[in-house]
């Protein structure tokens, strides 16, 4: 190692090794552990992990956590995906539309939260006062309150938040297809469909599967919201697996299950991000480093 | 296809509405007092509207939790770019096997998302006596950032030709000159496209701040509002007023550089 080396790669590798990599380790050790926090943690073996694997509320968890993941991905691809390829044309209405549709990426998801917690409130929200004056009966309902509405709710707040997010990445996207593909494929008679099928979508598949794996794995941890507006409920029906973590480990003070949930959230991400690693550019950008060595 | 080009104009105008309209509400909503918000429609700026809940908000403390904001964004933006370039140089100029191990780690950071380390992460700033501080803010906040941050950057130091780099060095310079006239200048787009990635995230980031503090004098604003929503519960137009102040400053920045946010946020994938 040189003297350089340490100048350049110290404070960066100091700072990720400290607060992300060693927590990283200390999840996996502290799984094998029973511990409430206070003195001594005591060794348990595979203990924890025989209760997850016992554990219906972690069962339940998985399930409601498959569903938002799935859920998201199926409302957010499409929509994001037909958002995008409108303003990534260049008329000027199109550039107005694509500044609006950004909005939603300058609020907080504590802020979005609150917002749509004041809309959906069945009986002074946005919602019902839109039921009153229009007559739309089906607009007033305990949006969050019924068991078979939050999960959506909470899934489509969601998408509100993060398909402006997509959108940009589709546009930028199908910016960078160059002009000549269509050309040409237009000579050869193609006709609009063919083009999206044959043109737009397989130039697209980069995009698609960066924006498909930051879908997934934003879903797959998804917390803030459905902390602040459910916290779980109603029952267990919006208690995803890392709401689950957070209340074993900051509200039943235990520590060894809540990082056996940690761990399995973790292992979950850093698996699909690997898919990501594997059919993006990322992959190429390391073995042009390696080929630099 | 002139069908499908309608269909797909109806889809992007509906979207629109979905996007404004909750913000319009919010806007509305904020302007009204605590008593006609309950009373009047709410969609229709009828029945008058004051500003006097911005007021109720700011000597509720919300000014506390804007500054404290503004400090840890600001000292997160600049530990993190500085620590990235640094980084990224290295990575790229010189490779050795620790630069090569160190990019691979945080390839496999990119992937570790927050909620897997959270809970080891404050149990460390517990032991730390960092529990309750900025600090503790400011440190986990960089680090999360670092792996993205000298990913975006090692792409753009490897797009600056060889040749130039090569000549710098043929004519007696050495790495530090490249470094201070060659890289330094040209990194100023990536660095300010980074500034708002980077910012963004900590501006709005919530589990963090949830976690690591407790008091209010440490609240940052996600977690602000959220004590504001405790305590006034019944007052939403104070509460949309607190969010909107809390994103005013990032709708400052987007009236300003509306391009360069654009391109900031999709900045996970420039290469």
């Amino acid at each position: 190692m040189r003297l350089a080396d340490l100048i350049g790669l110290t404070p960066a590798m100091t700072l990720f090794g400290l607060f992300i990599l060693l927590p990283l380790l200390a999840a996996f050790v502290l799984s094998f552990f029973r511990w409430n926090g206070l003195g001594a943690p005591h060794w348990a073996g595979g203990a924890n992990w025989v209760q997850f694997a016992h554990d219906p509320v972690a069962a339940t968890s998985l399930v409601v956590t498959a569903k938002v993941v799935a859920l998201s991905w199926v409302v957010q691809t499409p929509l994001s995906l037909a958002l995008g390829l409108f303003t990534a044309g260049h008329q000027r209405y199109r550039a107005v539309y694509a500044a609006c549709y950004v909005l939603p990426l300058l609020l907080s998801t504590a802020g979005i939260a609150l917002m749509w917690e004041a809309l959906l409130d069945p009986n002074f929200g946005g919602l019902a006062g839109l039921s009153h004056s229009l007559n739309l009966g089906f607009l007033q309902q305990n949006w969050l309150g019924n068991a078979n509405l939050a999960l959506y709710v909470i899934v489509a707040i969601i998408a509100w938040q993060f398909i402006p997010f997509h959108t940009l990445l589709y546009q930028m996207g199908r910016r960078q297809i160059p002009r000549v593909l269509y050309e040409a494929a237009t000579l050869d008679g193609a006709s609009g469909w063919q083009l999206f099928w044959r043109v737009t979508l397989p130039q697209l598949r980069y995009t698609i599967a960066t924006s498909s794996t930051l879908m997934i794995v934003g879903a797959l941890t998804y917390f803030d919201i459905i902390y602040i507006m459910t916290d779980g409920g109603p029952g267990y029906t919006t208690r995803v697996l890392s709401l689950d973590m957070y209340q074993a480990a900051f509200q039943q003070d235990q520590f060894g299950y809540a990082s056996v949930l940690a761990v399995v959230l973790g292992v979950l991400g850093v698996g699909i991000a690997m898919l990501l690693i594997r059919f993006t550019g990322f992959a190429s950008m390391e073995s042009q480093q390696e080929g630099a060595a | 296809m002139r069908a499908g080009r309608l269909a797909v104009f109806l889809l992007a105008t509906v979207w629109l509405v979905i996007v404004l309209a909750p913000i319009y509400y919010m806007v509305l909503a904020s302007l009204r007092s605590q008593g006609s918000y309950l009373t009047v429609s709410p969609w229709l700026p009828t029945g008058g509207l004051t500003a006097s809940e911005y007021g109720t908000v700011f000597a509720a403390g919300l000014g506390r939790y804007l500054l404290n904001s503004v400090i840890i964004t600001a000292a997160c933006i600049l530990l993190t770019l500085a620590f990235s370039l640094g980084a990224a140089f290295r990575i790229v100029r010189k490779s050795s096997r620790a630069s090569g191990a160190a990019f691979r780690l945080l390839l496999i950071g990119l992937a570790i998302p927050i909620q897997a380390i959270i809970v080891p992460l404050y149990l460390l700033i517990d032991k730390l006596h960092l529990y309750d501080t900025l600090a503790a803010l400011i440190l986990a906040m960089s680090a999360a950032a670092v792996p993205v941050s000298v990913l975006i950057m090692v792409s753009f130091i490897r797009d600056i030709p060889r040749e130039l780099i090569g000549a710098m060095l043929v004519d007696g310079g050495t790495e530090w000159t490249v470094f201070r006239r060659l890289i330094w200048p040209l990194a100023r787009p990536v660095l300010a496209t980074l500034s708002i990635y980077d910012g963004l995230n900590v501006w709005n980031n919530f589990i963090l701040p949830l976690v690591l503090t407790q008091s209010s004098n440490v609240a940052v604003l996600p977690l602000g509002l959220t004590k504001f929503e405790g305590q006034y519960a019944i007052d939403v137009p104070a509460v949309m007023a607190a969010v909107l102040l809390s994103v005013l400053p990032l709708v400052a920045l987007f009236v300003v550089m509306r391009k360069q946010v654009m391109r900031s946020l999709g900045a996970i994938v420039l290469r």
